[in-house]
């Protein structure tokens, strides 16, 4: 049966309220727009925000990426890509570079992004201070007031307990040098390239009913103190075992008979690039796959 | 004139007010409130018409029986709450030319984390259980602007171990801890930034004599050591005999009587004063 569903899923109607949002998040960087979350296809927590996000944008012209955790051909960005498309009849692409829009989950791809590009990140829990502040409307007055100390205490706290700020992802920024925000779970490996990026950043949280933006080139700093500077994983004498590409963000890959530990690309379709232009056209010598 | 003896801070006609008030119970006051009560709307008046001065190094001693206004009066002080009206003076901010209770919400946090410690009677409200004893420390320090991981360690340490919690506890919550040392943790945060005036209210409350001992003897040496103004508010007198250089009686909202704590301990002028002291065991 022929489905009749308006252009990219949504009425009109949805797609202007999300994004008039959307415009007054890009006009206050980093400050947590509430929007009215729609029910989706897919269920609340796998990437609703992101998806309503590309849907309220997209147009006959744009080309999306979906990517989950660095990986373009997972179920949920399968999915994903397979809906957009299948609503708005876009065409999808794996290609960092060729795509206008791109919807990612927990990452932001290897190849810097470029102007006119846009970056739309699947949040979980759009409030930096949460853990510190259960309340909302608290967590509210301290954003007003640009009251961040719970930020910083709950950095301390890793210090304290770990040695080292122990955020595996999610560490807070500060955007614009106003709102801490929350990069979404990002590695911290990925945040500073959210600084000055040329792409714009919109961030949606389905769930918790929130969209924030990044504008492009605006200062994103991520915090930390003085004696304990903010430094991102190192994967310093490492290099992917397909690709052997080096200074990317990588998977560790542990060999359950003999326990060693291997390592890739996170970012399957960067990995994919480098792997076709290490091969000669018709190539013979693949020893390194 | 000699600087000592201008009040570090001076509190002018604070008035607190919980409910809207009507034309009954704002015309004839005194007259028609059943206590601290209207009892046509329904409001209840917690703080009428409250003045003071506390002097630096000073300790100043409110008692008075529970609901009397006591925690009320100190939550203004705090910014907890918002007063009704009234004025606020605190000497070491802006040239004591400012009436606090009027400033922005930034500047009066401002106020509460650089110029003010208090220490609550429960510690649910003055500490993160969740979080470390030396996070909640570092929080205060955070909040005063401090954002090097050594300098608050080492100011946590020093502060945790000024209270008798022991070194290898320092990394542990506060919910695992006794009411007493809690207690201990909250005064070690209300203290790290070396604030000018500590707010205590009814700290001793709940705790055993001997920790009480203890946690008394801290604030004795406080005052001492530290040249610190406080305010103590507790309904035990025992207490405010101990602590306090003057003191004022509350009841019903209103100041009934204030002094020097001997004078007023040993010559209680108002009834509701000589039937507190005298009940005194």
């Amino acid at each position: 049966m022929k489905s009749h569903y308006n252009f990219a899923f949504f009425d009109e109607g949805s797609k202007r309220e999300i994004r008039r949002a959307t415009l007054k998040a890009i006009a206050i960087p980093g400050y947590q727009v509430p929007f009215a979350s729609r029910e989706m296809p897919i269920a609340r927590g796998w990437g609703t925000g992101g998806l309503q996000l590309t849907l309220s944008l997209i147009g006959k012209e744009d080309v999306l990426k979906v990517i989950d955790q660095g990986s373009d051909e997972s179920v949920n960005a399968v999915n994903i890509k397979k809906l957009v498309s299948h609503t708005a009849g876009i065409r999808s692409t794996e290609e960092t570079e060729e795509a206008t829009i791109i919807q990612s989950r927990h990452r932001i791809p290897e190849v810097p992004l470029k102007s006119g590009q846009i970056l739309v990140l699947q949040v979980p829990m759009p409030e930096p201070l949460r853990v510190y502040e259960p309340s909302e409307l608290e967590t509210k007055k301290l954003h007003a007031e640009k009251e961040y100390s719970g930020a910083w205490v709950m950095l301390f706290e890793h210090i304290m307990k770990y040695g080292t700020a122990a955020t595996g992802a999610d560490h807070p920024v500060m955007v614009h040098n106003r709102y801490v925000m929350a990069p979404s779970p990002i590695p911290r490996f990925d945040n500073p390239k959210m600084d000055h990026s040329k792409a714009l950043i919109l961030l949606g949280a389905g769930r918790e009913k929130k969209i924030y933006a990044v504008p492009p080139y605006t200062r994103v700093k991520s915090i930390d103190f003085d004696d304990s500077p903010f430094r991102v994983e190192s994967f310093e004498d490492k290099s992917c075992r397909l690709c052997g590409s080096t200074g990317v963000f990588m998977d560790e890959i542990v060999d359950d008979q003999s326990g060693e530990a291997v390592y890739q690309c996170n970012d399957t379709s960067y990995c994919l690039a480098q792997m076709n232009k290490n091969m000669p056209v018709g190539g013979t010598s693949n020893e390194q796959v | 004139m000699n600087k000592f003896e201008y009040p570090v801070l001076s509190i002018r006609n604070l008035n607190k007010q919980f409910g809207p008030g009507c034309n009954h119970c704002q015309n004839q006051k005194e007259s028609t409130l059943i206590k601290n009560y209207c009892p046509v709307c329904g409001t209840v008046y917690a703080c009428q018409d409250i003045s003071f001065d506390l002097y630096p190094g000073e300790i100043l001693g409110i008692v008075g029986e529970s609901g009397s206004g006591k925690s009320t009066l100190m939550r203004c002080l705090y910014f907890d709450q918002e007063v009704t009206s009234g004025e606020a003076i605190l000497s070491t901010y802006e040239h004591g030319e400012r009436n606090l209770f009027q400033e922005s919400p930034q500047r009066k946090r401002y106020i509460r984390n650089h110029l003010m410690g208090k220490v609550y009677q429960n510690p649910l409200l003055g500490l993160k259980m969740d979080f470390t004893s030396i996070g909640n420390i570092a929080e205060k320090l955070i909040s005063a602007g401090s954002r090097s991981v050594e300098e608050m360690e080492a100011r946590g340490r020093e502060l945790l171990e000024y209270v008798n919690i022991p070194a290898f506890r320092m990394k542990e919550a506060p919910k695992n801890f006794s009411g007493g040392m809690q207690q201990r943790v909250q005064i070690a945060k209300a203290l790290s930034n070396r604030p000018p005036i500590l707010l205590l209210d009814e700290v001793t409350t709940g705790l055993d004599l001997s920790v009480q001992a203890s946690v008394l003897d801290l604030i004795k040496y406080l005052q001492r050591e530290m040249n610190i103004s406080m305010v103590v508010v507790s309904h035990d007198l025992g207490v405010i005999r101990m602590l306090a250089d003057r003191s004022m009686v509350m009841l019903d909202g209103k100041v009934i009587e204030q002094g020097l704590t001997d004078q007023i301990l040993e010559d209680p002028q108002s009834p509701y004063t000589q039937q507190l002291v005298h009940s005194l065991l």
